[in-house]
């Protein structure tokens, strides 16, 4: 059992393995290897064009890498597609906010319970006659402290409220891995120290992977760093020594830029 | 009075059946962004699935189930095998499969059900007309048309707000990249609607085949005003198919009656009569230029 245990907790989340993919002549994942431990924080860090995206990409299963494995929890999805991996525990979310615009809050989080749940027998039930679901969902909203807005329809939330909306959806799916793209984007400073402080709570819970420009945000919160340039991770490291590193200050932070 | 009531009836009855075609083909055009010629070449394969069906059982109900799952196996097979490869691809490419597979369709069709068109009874228990108003006597099968149009109306209401699949369509055509993250695999939703505007089609087909000709093209002609109703109404919007699929029905029933008429009035006889011949047909395209200058979308677009 001990035994068991330990070994569950050494294998990480998420490992990705020597991934590669190009477009052409352009190598956009270059050799990648990055480990996501569970309950690990990690930051994944780069300059715009570095190919975080495209390596977001790969890891959520939309795109297919050219080389190289992606295990989930230790086993390896780099052959199954997006839906799949979601029902595997990987939930994410999007750099431009991907919620259902006619739908309320309260819906939208109704939706990623209804989807766990899977199971084609009931699809002609009433989503919003469950009970169960509803308390549910409702009590995701309060986690990410949209409790009072269950009934307005996301075209009537704040962009800040929206993007905690999407992670109360992709927390309802229940995740292991939580992919978070950007979530800062876009935010004012109040709104992103208020979205810190939200993943300050749910660090520890989950593994996550969060891709951020703001680095108060990443120095903050993760665990680890993984900087990525020119589709290579040159750097993982403690937020300490990715601070002091003088090739990620270089190729990243610029060396006038004060940390 | 008399006429305009039995008018009004007509336009009703073929409004009924023009929302069974547009209702599937708003939601596959709207949700699924596929422009599907093959359509009508659906609810052509149901007319003859049913026909044949009664030739050879006699039994209506029997018509009925052949309709359906005649079409709505035509439909997956059609959506597994070309459509599902085009969603990412741009509409041209749609038209041309589509179009490849109206031309195979009514090829397959006189090849499996022969060239001369088969004839079918309006039922027994359908046969017979009504007294709707004293001095109006008006066929039952019609009635019935009008009421299985109604019925539909309530269940695809009932459908899409009301069940877990209905969300996860209206969902999967507000943002599909949020469903698939969440693991709902969305080719199959997909497959999914695409059956369900075949099994509608093949309810139009089964209903049309005692009141029109079951022949080679018949799809083809619905399936133009089809695309007129669903633009009409505002694409990928049910309620906007059902408004639509009843104008359109009421103008051409009126049309068909009072503008012969009123032109007469205006105009001498011969320029009347070729005159209305033209504007009669032409009729539910002026309807759609009209609504369209108001409402660039159509009356109930899906999302403003």
């Amino acid at each position: 059992m001990t035994d068991a245990l330990l070994q569950n907790a050494a294998t990480p989340v998420l490992a990705i393995e020597g991934l590669r993919k190009s477009f052409g002549a352009l190598v956009a994942t270059d050799n990648v290897s990055l480990e996501v431990g569970p309950g690990e924080l990690h930051a994944l860090i780069g300059p715009n064009g570095a190919g975080k995206s495209t390596l977001i990409t790969q890891i959520c299963g939309e795109i297919r890498p050219n080389a190289g494995r992606i295990l989930f929890e230790g086993r390896d999805v780099t052959a199954l597609r997006a839906p799949a991996r979601a029902r595997l525990g990987l939930g994410r979310t999007f750099q431009i906010t991907q919620l259902c615009p006619d739908f309320t809050a309260i819906e939208n989080v109704l939706l990623s319970i209804e989807a766990r749940h899977g199971g084609s027998f009931d699809m002609l039930s009433n989503p919003r006659r469950n009970a169960a679901h509803l308390e549910l969902a409702r009590n995701w909203l309060d986690q990410v402290g949209l409790a009072a807005q269950g009934d307005r329809t996301v075209a009537q939330l704040a962009h800040g409220e929206r993007r905690q909306l999407e992670i109360a959806v992709a927390l309802a799916r229940q995740p292991k891995l939580l992919l978070l793209d950007e979530p800062m984007a876009g935010m004012g400073a109040e709104e992103s120290m208020s979205l810190t402080r939200l993943l300050q709570s749910l660090k520890r819970r989950y593994a996550i992977l969060l891709v951020e420009h703001d680095m108060d945000a990443v120095f903050a919160l993760a665990d680890r760093i993984s900087v990525l340039v020119y589709g290579r991770v040159v750097f993982t490291g403690t937020v300490e020594e990715v601070r002091e590193h003088p090739e990620v200050r270089a190729a990243y932070l610029g060396e006038d830029r004060p940390c | 009075m008399i006429l305009l009531i039995e008018q009004v009836l007509n336009g009703l009855q073929y409004g009924a059946m023009l929302f069974m075609l547009a209702s599937g083909l708003t939601l596959i055009f709207g949700i699924m962004g596929v422009i599907n010629l093959t359509h009508g070449s659906l609810y052509m394969v149901g007319a003859y699935c049913a026909a044949s069906a009664v030739l050879q059982s006699g039994s209506f109900l029997v018509g009925i189930a052949a309709a359906l799952a005649g079409a709505g196996l035509y439909a997956v097979v059609i959506e597994l095998a070309v459509v599902q490869w085009l969603y990412r691809r741009d509409h041209l490419y749609q038209v041309l499969a589509t179009l490849g597979l109206i031309l195979f369709t009514n090829e397959a069709v006189s090849l499996i059900f022969g060239r001369r068109p088969p004839l079918m009874d309006i039922p027994p228990f359908l046969q017979g007309s009504v007294t709707v108003l004293p001095g109006l006597d008006y066929p039952l099968m019609r009635l019935a048309f009008i009421g299985v149009g109604g019925l539909v109306a309530v269940g695809l209401w009932l459908l899409v707000n009301h069940t877990r699949l209905g969300m996860l369509v209206r969902a999967g055509a507000d943002d599909r990249e949020m469903v698939s993250a969440l693991g709902v695999d969305i080719r199959r939703l997909y497959t999914l609607v695409f059956g369900l505007g075949g099994l509608l089609c093949g309810l139009a087909g089964v209903m049309a085949a005692p009141l029109l000709a079951v022949e080679i093209g018949m799809g083809e002609r619905v399936l133009i005003t089809t695309f007129v109703v669903i633009v009409i109404g505002g694409v990928g919007s049910i309620r906007g198919a059902l408004v639509g699929a009843l104008l359109v029905g009421m103008v051409d029933g009126l049309g068909r009656a009072y503008l012969p008429q009123g032109l007469q009035m205006l105009l001498p006889p011969s320029v009347a009569d070729t005159l209305s011949a033209g504007l009669v047909s032409a009729s539910i395209y002026v309807l759609m230029a009209i609504v369209l200058l108001v409402r660039p979308l159509g009356l109930l677009p899906a999302r403003s």
